[in-house]
């Protein structure tokens, strides 16, 4: 008897959990398509790069890291800032550039920071960040911490110089970085295999005597497990390793470009929706009795006011004072 | 007061600098076991251990953004590049990385960093090893940017700018490592923002920086010698945040001025100066400001041109004769 109520309690956590992937996930789509609504209504400017289609690897790889881990991103960060635990209203307001944005309007879509959570911020120079991240796990190693730096780029950034530098030092130094190649195939409009000699970017750790692990990034347990290994290197002894998580983007590069057109069709767009993340995982969670169609209705529902909240509240914030224009240039 | 040279002084800094405070190191290409290009961090390895004295690969860029990122997680590096000219492979990290994430996170990412290392010609090391960056470095808002060109200077001003929480640029030179000066003992502090007048005078001041105050030194004395003239010298010492006060003092008082910088002419740092006069002290002008740069071309490698295309003591007695309208 105590072991079958162990065993409950068991699948009944493990069902909690799988429940919170999928409300991040889900968080994030709706959070998206609202920014993408907002964009159009000119509440939104400059650059907006969606996350759609992605959702699965900054959910899966987040549900691995500590509060004192550290999380640094590029340009399309939304995903990975609110599987952070950063508030979709402060979020929303950073895209509307308000003073209560997570960066107090100053940053932007691309340069989301909160450093409470250790989130080091987006960033907006293809690959430019991916030395910070080594710089973040160098400070780690100095201290003799066991805490880890998880860096996301997409795999435009493998023919940046700054990734194959950052490699071998990484290597080198026995850095404990997870580098988190999203390859969603496209480099804005430019497909990868067009413009890179060695198409699986898992085969780059090879150069830098780094593990590696390729991931299919629609499943959230696979992205999950292959960053819980990557962790557990990093964390014993501060080996680094190289994932190359394959996903898609289902919209275009940033909200100003096409969906598909001149460089990929509706077909192929349409096919990799089959695969999607979220459907995905509703299905599994369906199957294993763990949500019904009610509660997945109204956890939608529960998800879609959140997401109306977080415009509101943005909406009604103030924009920076414009005494804000000359503060935080330099520190005193 | 002891005499160092210019190396063993920011040698000092460093090793004070590092004795006091466990978050700063020192991280570039040949700086432990090799004990520095330049000799700089000579025994520095020996004293506080590999992790705090980091020898890297010829990889700028990548190098300069792993001291960004450390710096973004709380420590306090000091990057050294064993010249300048190839800091301009790391510029993304100084430039886009460095000098915005304050701004960009609202306040919440501070960058304690030094960048370091020799800027500016040596001697017939041709044209991509003589170039003077200044004018592109203090051209970024988020960065300080400071040029010592004595010993009690590098060493002062290199402790202050470990000591700030912002980043900052330390221009040295390869030229100015050998020569001597007294350099203070210990806690020696120069504030970043404050020119020098390193000779005082009446009738013209020569405005200068780094290797150019040497020059100017020389041209003051021939002046004094062959024409009686009295030259001041104002070493400007920090390029951002430019001490402005201190210029329009002095030439408030002179009413004549002559700029003298390393770098090329178009948008140098004597551009920048040539606006401070002309806003802060336009009354008192008697002449138009004049400028001492690099000639407008690459470095040439013959010692002869290269002799040429450099500010020199004589160029700036000519021009100082012009704004005294003496030719």
């Amino acid at each position: 008897m105590a072991t079958a109520t162990a065993q409950t309690t068991k699948d009944a956590a493990r069902a909690e959990r799988e429940r919170g992937l999928l409300r991040q996930m889900l968080l994030i789509r709706r959070f998206e398509e609202k920014a993408a609504e907002a964009y159009a209504l000119g509440k939104i400017g400059g650059f907006l790069h969606l996350y759609i289609g992605q959702e699965a690897v900054a959910v899966g790889s987040l549900a691995v890291l500590r509060d004192d881990d550290y999380v640094i991103s590029s340009y399309r960060d939304h995903g990975q800032a609110l599987a952070r635990g950063i508030p979709a209203t402060a979020v929303m307001a950073e895209l509307f550039g308000k003073a209560t944005g997570c960066s107090r309007g100053k940053g932007g879509s691309m340069h989301l920071f909160d450093v409470t959570r250790r989130f080091m911020g987006g960033h907006a120079i293809v690959g430019g960040h991916i030395p910070l991240a080594a710089g973040i796990g160098f400070a780690i190693k100095y201290r003799g911490g066991d805490q880890v730096c998880l860096c996301y780029f997409g795999e435009a950034a493998v023919n940046i110089g700054a990734f194959h530098e950052t490699l071998n030092m990484a290597s080198v130094y026995k850095l404990p970085v997870i580098f988190c190649c999203e390859n969603n195939r496209y480099g804005m409009g430019t497909a990868f295999e067009r413009v890179a000699a060695v198409t699986d970017v898992v085969e780059h750790a090879c150069s830098y005597d780094m593990a590696a692990e390729l991931v299919n990034g629609m499943d959230v347990f696979a992205v999950r497990a292959a960053t819980e290994r990557a962790v557990a290197r990093a964390r014993q002894g501060g080996h680094p390793t190289l994932l190359e998580v394959r996903t898609y983007r289902y919209m275009g590069h940033s909200m100003s470009d096409p969906l598909h057109g001149v460089y990929r069709t509706k077909e192929e767009v349409e096919a990799q929706k089959q695969r999607d993340p979220i459907s995905q995982l509703a299905l599994k969670l369906t199957e294993d009795g763990a949500l019904d169609q009610a509660g997945l209705d109204a956890l939608d529902a529960e998800l879609r006011a959140t997401v109306e909240e977080a415009v509101r509240f943005a909406d009604e914030s103030p924009d920076p004072d414009p005494a804000a224009l000359t503060t935080d240039v330099l520190v005193d | 007061m002891p005499t160092l040279t210019y190396r063993d002084a920011l040698n000092q800094a460093l090793r004070e600098e590092m004795q006091r405070d466990p978050n700063v190191f020192l991280m570039g290409e040949e700086v432990g076991v090799y004990q520095g290009a330049y000799k700089v961090s000579r025994g520095l390895l020996e004293e506080f251990g590999p992790l705090r004295v980091v020898d890297t690969p010829i990889a700028e860029l990548g190098f300069a953004g792993i001291g960004v990122g450390a710096a973004m997680a709380g420590l306090r590096p000091v990057i050294e590049f064993m010249t300048w000219n190839f800091a301009v492979l790391a510029l993304d990290q100084i430039v886009n990385s460095a000098a915005k994430l304050l701004y960009e996170s609202g306040g919440q990412l501070p960058v304690p960093i030094v960048f370091r290392g020799p800027n500016g010609a040596a001697l017939q090391l041709g044209a991509q090893h003589s170039q003077a960056w200044e004018a592109w470095l203090a051209h970024l808002p988020g960065l300080k940017v400071v040029a010592p060109a004595t010993p009690a200077d590098a060493k002062g001003l290199l402790k202050s700018a470990i000591r700030d929480n912002n980043p900052v640029v330390v221009l040295e030179g390869e030229i100015l490592y050998n020569i001597k000066g007294e350099v203070p003992d210990g806690e020696h502090l120069v504030p970043i923002g404050q020119a020098e007048v390193k000779r005082p005078g009446r009738d013209v001041t020569l405005i200068c920086h780094s290797k150019t105050v040497a020059v100017a030194l020389k041209a003051a004395e021939q002046l004094a010698e062959q024409e009686g003239v009295s030259a001041e010298v104002l070493d400007l010492r920090s390029l951002r945040p430019l001490d402005e006060a201190a210029i329009a003092e002095s030439v408030g008082r002179t009413n004549r001025a002559v700029v003298v910088e390393e770098g090329w002419p178009v948008c140098g740092i004597g551009a920048q100066v040539v606006d401070v006069i002309q806003r802060e002290a336009f009354d008192g002008l008697d002449a138009p400001v004049l400028r001492v740069t690099q000639a407008d071309v690459p470095m040439p490698y013959n010692k002869h041109l290269e002799r040429l295309a450099k500010p020199s003591p004589e160029r700036v007695v000519a021009a100082a004769r012009q704004v005294l309208y003496r030719d």
